[in-house]
């Protein structure tokens, strides 16, 4: 079912690799950015039709000539998208090596294959 | 006229020198399913933009802009930052733990007939309302444009549905991806072109381009009216309008990144890395063509006016009306081929992912337990699927009217994504006690939920004025039981909350134990799925 190639690991090698001390590091760096940057983007995304519903007078402010203040909020929206993304893919250059070094170590201990 | 078809001449042509190249390399389900793994990061990032900015987006947002301003634009904001929970939460896990399908990432530790039956229906259902919304599209294009020169609706649908079903049934995934690489592109490329010609229209000033969308004149009961369309509540007013806002951010948020089409386009590529990095090129090109969606929908509702839409072809004609007052005849008709393309290649999209499901989720892994019992099944499943799906849409566009904006009949496919496929997917990968009890329990109850209260909501219930003239009639003539038109408010958490109270309410050790492996394969890809 799992489709690979090889022998398929046992019960015991995946806890042995869950429980590893370098793969609990992994995790705890993943959160330490993804948990974050996730309640960040829908704190921000939310505020937006939070603010329009419930502050709508505030939200029709002009602010630049008639452009309102709705409008270049929900522009922002897109400016924290970009952001997001590219802080993660700063951050996941980090995630990919020590996942590799994870990844080289099983390797190695099935012997070299 | 002749112009449009020659565009889209070559676009068919194009597309189908693809598909026999596609053919000639397809062997085996990998190659036909997930285009052998091997579409790059760029690549993969213009299908999924090409799979996601569908008529609902050119045609559908851009009308809603035209007609009802700001609260429109939110369509395009949503639809955007959708793509953050994808690359946060989604995308990578998705690559390493599966194969074809969403359900094969549920059933690494949950039990896999009830759970697969289950998501290849919640697949299937997203797919229709999805495929429903294009269908609207065409027919809104088809009466624009063909419109007493010969050719019938019903032939220009059923020779949408034909090359649709030669694409997929041919070439599998990798046609498609490639059908789509080349309609973002064009669709890009003429969203650029529309808006460089509004803003040519107000001199390059942005300032004089918003002033005009601060006063845009249109008629309501005879009466002139102005409207300020850089505000928001022409669409979402009191008493329910703030609640139908924050209700429609959570489909769009949630139910994204539960699509069935999108997702499955993380498994064309080689590994995790570059699923993550596919989401970022989407995410550029997504972005900057939603924020252009706001300047056509305002340009067409200052340049064409409110007034001039509604009569000639309705909402979802806006974008092409703007490029016919902007661009004459010509870039009318690139504009309109290029629109056809996107249907075409966002219908072969939505067929792909449902025959898939069908063939991997519910032929072979429910109905034959999961073995293949002659060899090539899976692809010839696939394949009479994608058949029976080109039949179906065709049969359902013709019968069929433009009445509804396409762009909100793909947020009800969004909403069943959010309500359903979200819930489960996300606790299968990040909760140990999840197990097949919640999977069942919250897929049930957010399918059901969120198709029931659609149904009872005010886009089916409603009573119509005696005399209307153009509106949306409703289907079911009485005081709508749900007030709002976006229900993911209510069946985003009780999709949740039934996939939380069936965990608890029920033990599964193996399923508990399994996920140290599922949480090693997420993270790490080992043993993930290899390019061939």
């Amino acid at each position: 079912m799992s489709g690979t190639k090889g022998t398929r690991r046992g019960q015991a090698e995946w806890d042995r690799i869950a429980t590893s001390a370098q793969f609990q590091d992994l995790l705890a760096l993943k959160k330490v950015f993804i948990i974050p940057a996730f309640i960040f983007f829908l704190a921000y995304y939310f505020l937006l039709p939070v603010l329009l519903g419930y502050a709508p007078r505030l939200m029709a402010t002009r602010v630049v000539g008639t452009v309102t203040l709705a409008y270049l909020f929900a522009l922002s929206q897109f400016v924290m998208g970009w952001l997001i993304a590219w802080l993660y893919l700063k951050a996941s250059a980090k995630f990919d090596a020590l996942a590799q070094d994870i990844l080289d170590k099983v390797n190695a201990r099935q012997g070299g294959r | 006229m002749t112009l449009s078809l020659a565009v889209f001449a070559a676009f068919v042509a194009s597309t189908l020198g693809i598909t026999y190249w596609a053919a000639r390399r397809s062997r085996g389900p990998s190659a036909y399913f997930a285009a052998g793994r091997r579409i790059t990061a760029w690549q993969n990032g213009f299908a999924v933009a090409g799979d996601f900015m569908s008529a609902a987006s050119f045609l559908g947002v851009v009308g809603l802009i035209a007609l009802q301003g700001f609260d429109g634009f939110l369509y395009s904001v949503g639809g955007f930052v959708a793509y953050v929970t994808i690359l946060l939460l989604i995308a990578e896990p998705l690559r390493n733990t599966g194969k074809y399908t969403i359900g094969d990432v549920l059933t690494y530790r949950l039990r896999p007939r009830p759970v697969r039956a289950l998501t290849a229906l919640t697949t299937l259902t997203t797919a229709i309302f999805y495929m429903i919304a294009q269908m609207v599209g065409a027919g809104a294009l088809v009466g624009l444009l063909l419109g007493g020169s010969g050719v019938s609706y019903n032939t220009a649908v059923i020779g949408v549905g034909i090359l649709m079903m030669i694409y997929v049934v041919f070439g599998g995934m990798l046609a498609t991806t490639w059908v789509q690489i080349i309609k973002a592109m064009l669709l890009s490329a003429c969203a650029v072109a529309l808006t460089l010609l509004v803003l040519r229209h107000f001199h390059f000033h942005l300032l004089e381009f918003f002033a005009a969308a601060s006063q845009v004149v249109y008629h309501r009961n005879g009466q002139p009216v102005v409207h300020d369309f850089l505000q928001s509540g022409l669409r979402y007013k009191p008493p329910h309008g703030p609640l139908d806002l924050i209700s429609l951010g959570m489909i769009f948020v949630f139910g994204t990144a539960g699509l069935p089409h999108i997702l499955v386009k993380f498994y064309t590529v080689p590994d995790a890395k570059t699923a993550r990095n596919s989401v970022v090129w989407a995410m550029v090109l997504i972005g900057s063509f939603y924020i252009m969606t706001s300047v056509l929908g305002l340009g067409a509702a200052v340049i064409v006016g409110p007034d001039y839409v509604v009569t000639h072809g309705g909402t979802n004609m806006s974008g092409i009306l703007l490029a016919q007052a902007l661009g004459g005849e010509v870039f009318l008709a690139v504009v309109s081929a290029v629109a056809f393309a996107t249907i075409l290649a966002v219908v072969a999209g939505l067929t792909i992912s449902a025959s898939t499901s069908f063939a991997h989720d519910f032929w072979i892994n429910v109905v034959h337990r999961g073995r293949e019992i002659h060899s090539g099944e899976t692809v010839l499943v696939a394949r009479t699927a994608a058949l029976a799906v080109g039949v179906v849409s065709i049969l359902l566009a013709i019968a069929l009217g433009p009445a509804s904006n396409a762009g909100i009949l793909a947020t009800f496919g969004m909403a069943v994504a959010a309500s359903a496929n979200f819930p489960v997917l996300v606790l299968s990968i990040f909760w140990r006690r999840f197990n097949t009890a919640g999977a069942i329990a919250g897929l049930s109850a957010g399918l059901l939920s969120a198709i029931g209260l659609i149904a009872a909501g005010p886009n089916f219930m409603g009573i119509d004025p005696p005399n209307a003239v153009g509106a949306v009639h409703h289907l079911i003539q009485a005081n709508p039981w749900f007030p709002l038109e976006n229900v993911g408010i209510l069946s985003v958490p009780l999709g949740f909350l039934a996939a939380i109270v069936g965990t608890l309410l029920s033990k599964e050790p193996t399923a508990e134990a399994r996920f140290n492996e599922l949480m090693v394969r997420a993270n790490i890809g080992l043993d993930a799925e290899k390019a061939h």
